[in-house]
């Protein structure tokens, strides 16, 4: 057990002691509030030098007042539109728009006249000042006034609840726990494999520089492999928990620097204070109101549970897929021959990464999301995307305690092959080879 | 005490038997030179001892006790295909390897500034050993596999990747670690070393021991009446029921030098009287084979059983 100790401290140690460790484990986390740092700032930048567009309008039909807003400086021409637009070529305005005279049940023959493509945007800025003063024309016809129009204006939420087995309501919401189960599924499996190929590279390293038989003389191989595997998850556990903490330091940092507020609310107070708008300002109530809701149901997702599972599962798929992986390493000699059993040993997780996006994250509880989040193969990235959406605790148990079996058996057979691979080289390594090292009596 | 007894020891691969039925007895204090050609299974005997691979059946005692994980730690293994954590500094990785051999930190830590120091090399201990040339890798190896005192030190090829001055330093600690009470077992094809290093041999061939004993006795077990004779004049003829001339040459003018066989029961005496009747003898000595003549002959007689008989009569 010492013995297993020391292997674990050296290959922690010589790992985190590292320039390349230390380097990535800084850099990854500074990268993600950067990119959020350098997006708000240039959005930031472009919304305060934005200058209103210039937009010379040639009007035929007369039914349009144009009023200037924020984006749109409009100037009124009273020539044709053949020379209106030969005097528009020698401005440096944004664009020439001519409205003909049109039938209000059938607006057509607009068009629109710039020097570059405009940007989707602009365009639709434009339609809908049109569409918005042909609506209010049509009103008049119908003889509508607009405050019985807002009373006819409905909006509908529909407020979530599951109602579980004992009763308990329980306000939920799919949008976050998508969110949730995508982003722990993703990790999970990015965790196994770049750990994996590293405990893969780290038995490698030893076999080539022929200290293994050294070691071997002092120690189990079993102990060996178990050492360096239970060494690199503690480097992996250790990077992560400080990318985390740096990650949302960071990020709230650069957030707070800027004094953003939820984007859609900002840009909706900016319209209410020019339009001054009742409409708008109901729409923000109700956003308000949302926005508690969301807080609401964060709170009620079990996020202690979910850390734990996470973390479970995160060491059991990581030891189930180490041990495979210890034993390729055992068996090659260099990566490059490593990869014809890389990828069939890594098939499963790719499953399961498959099946997270196809089966699990759209019917959490339909069956292929069931035996895909029960096989131990598959559940630490299967389960992990499923848990957000309260699976029931007898699968759960299941799920894990395969898990645990999972993770024993792989070891073992790893062992076994490992023992044996370890001291051979020069051999051609085939299935056929790994099978019989693995029937090789000790 | 024996340092080491091994009964009946086998071995068997699914393709073929490494080991069969192999004894040996390796007294205490000696160097005992464990010999054969290549893939005849003496790393698979060292692989055995040292519990890296366990034995089909047969027993193993150290220091008259049957071999037990333990045992490790009084075990110092060189392996012919050795090597070094290339990214570690010298001196952790000493420390390292004595640790997992179960010394503990502080007297590891003693213990490789004495060998530091020994080899000279004191300033080595932040150095990385990627850095460092494969004579002077040896030299830390040589010392990761001393560091615990071991009392049984098992070397396979430990001079390979030396300079003949490491090599002599090398040999100096060998017979320095003997004289402290270890026993050491070699493994080599180098047989000028066995000459001069080994107090017992072993010769094991095709996964069989085919030899073993004291150096001295099986030397003499394969005397073969031989002598080497330089002489003035070659125009004489001996009796051939006595004696053999196996070759001869010329090595200037009339100066000759002859091989001779004698007949059993013919002692070195009565050869000078006979030949000093003849001819003008300038040096007379027994022809002793050396371990490689030894080696080479039994190897090759191996399989062929009468040519075996034969070489062992003679």
């Amino acid at each position: 057990m010492n013995k297993i100790w020391l292997i674990i401290q050296r290959e922690f140690l010589t790992r985190v002691q590292k320039k390349s460790f230390l380097i990535t484990t800084i850099l990854v986390p500074l990268v993600f509030p950067a990119i959020i740092g350098v997006l708000v700032y240039i959005m930031k930048k472009e919304a305060e030098s934005a200058k209103a567009d210039t937009v010379q309008v040639v009007d035929e039909s007369g039914k349009f007042i144009f009023e200037n807003t924020k984006r749109y400086n409009f100037v009124p021409l009273s020539l044709s539109i053949d020379k209106a637009k030969d005097a528009y070529k020698q401005t440096k305005d944004f664009a020439l728009l001519y409205i003909p005279p049109f039938d209000i049940n059938k607006p057509e023959g607009m068009i629109i006249y710039t020097k570059e493509n405009p940007s989707i945007e602009k365009v639709g800025g434009l339609e809908s000042i049109i569409q918005d003063r042909i609506r209010d024309l049509k009103l008049e016809a119908y003889k509508i006034d607009k405050e019985t129009l807002k009373s006819l204006k409905v909006s509908v939420n529909l407020k979530q609840i599951n109602i579980s087995e004992t009763g308990e309501e329980k306000s939920s919401n799919s949008g976050i726990l998508y969110g949730l189960g995508f982003l722990l599924g993703i990790l999970i499996y990015m965790f196994v494999l770049v750990y994996g190929i590293q405990i893969m590279q780290g038995v490698i390293d030893e076999k080539t520089s022929k200290i293994v038989e050294v070691i071997v003389s002092s120690v189990k191989p079993f102990q060996l492999m178990l050492g360096k595997i239970i060494g690199i998850a503690s480097v992996g556990l250790v990077q992560f928990t400080i990318w985390i903490i740096l990650i949302t330091v960071l990020s709230s940092g650069v957030l707070g620097y800027f004094g953003l507020k939820m984007p859609q609310k900002q840009a909706m107070e900016e319209v209410a204070k020019q339009v001054g708008d009742e409409d708008v300002k109901q729409a923000m109530d109700q956003q308000d109101k949302q926005i508690n809701e969301l807080l609401g149901n964060l709170s009620q997702i079990p996020f202690g549970k979910i850390a734990f599972v996470f973390v479970f599962y995160f060491m059991g798929g990581y030891l189930l897929y180490g041990a495979l992986f210890a034993a390729v390493g055992s068996a090659v000699e260099s990566m490059q021959e490593s990869q014809q059993f890389q990828f069939p040993i890594t098939l499963p997780l790719l499953i399961g990464y498959f099946g997270l996006f196809m089966f699990i994250l759209r019917d959490p509880h339909g069956p292929v999301s069931f035996w895909l989040s029960v096989i131990p193969f598959t559940s630490p990235v299967a389960m992990v995307g499923r848990i957000a959406f309260d699976v029931p605790t007898w699968e759960l148990v299941l799920s894990m305690v395969l898990l645990i079996g999972g993770f024993l058996f792989t070891t073992w057979i790893a062992g076994r092959i490992y023992r044996v691979g370890i001291l051979m080289t020069g051999t051609k390594v085939s299935w056929k080879v790994l099978a019989k090292w693995f029937f090789m009596k000790s | 005490m024996d340092a080491l007894i091994a009964k009946n020891v086998t071995k068997v691969y699914a393709e073929h038997k490494a080991l069969d039925n192999v004894s040996l007895t390796i007294p205490e204090k000696t160097i005992f030179g464990l010999l054969g050609p290549n893939g005849a299974g003496k790393t698979t005997l060292i692989r055995i001892i040292n519990q890296i691979i366990n034995s089909d059946s047969g027993e193993i005692l150290i220091f008259g006790e049957k071999l037990k994980p333990n045992h490790i730690e009084i075990i110092g293994y060189l392996p012919e295909e050795r090597g070094l954590y290339k990214k570690m500094k010298v001196g952790e990785q000493l420390l390292y390897l004595a640790q997992l051999k179960g010394l503990s930190r502080k007297d590891a830590m003693a213990r490789i500034k004495i060998w530091l120091e020994k080899f000279e090399i004191k300033d080595w201990w932040h150095k990385k050993v990627e850095d460092l040339s494969k004579g002077m890798a040896q030299k830390v190896q040589f010392i990761s596999t001393v560091l615990h005192e071991p009392k049984l030190i098992i070397l396979d090829e430990p001079f390979s990747g030396f300079d003949p001055v490491n090599a002599q330093l090398i040999t100096e600690k060998i017979l320095e670690l003997k004289e402290n009470g270890s026993t050491i077992i070699f493994s080599t094809h180098r047989m000028e070393t066995v000459e001069s290093l080994c107090d017992h041999i072993a010769l094991i061939n095709k996964s069989k021991k085919i030899l073993e004993g004291p150096k001295k006795q099986v030397k003499e077990q394969f005397r073969s009446n031989t002598f080497l004779i330089e002489h003035r004049g070659n125009h004489f003829t001996l009796p051939s029921e006595k004696y053999e001339v196996k070759s001869q040459t010329r090595i200037e003018d009339d100066l000759f030098s002859t091989t001779l066989k004698a007949a059993d029961g013919i002692k070195g005496n009565q050869v000078i009287k006979d030949l000093i009747d003849i001819t003008e003898v300038y040096s007379f000595q027994e022809k002793l084979p050396t371990m490689a003549d030894i080696f080479i002959n039994l190897v090759k007689a191996d399989g062929d059983d009468a040519l075996r008989k034969h070489l062992q009569e003679v």
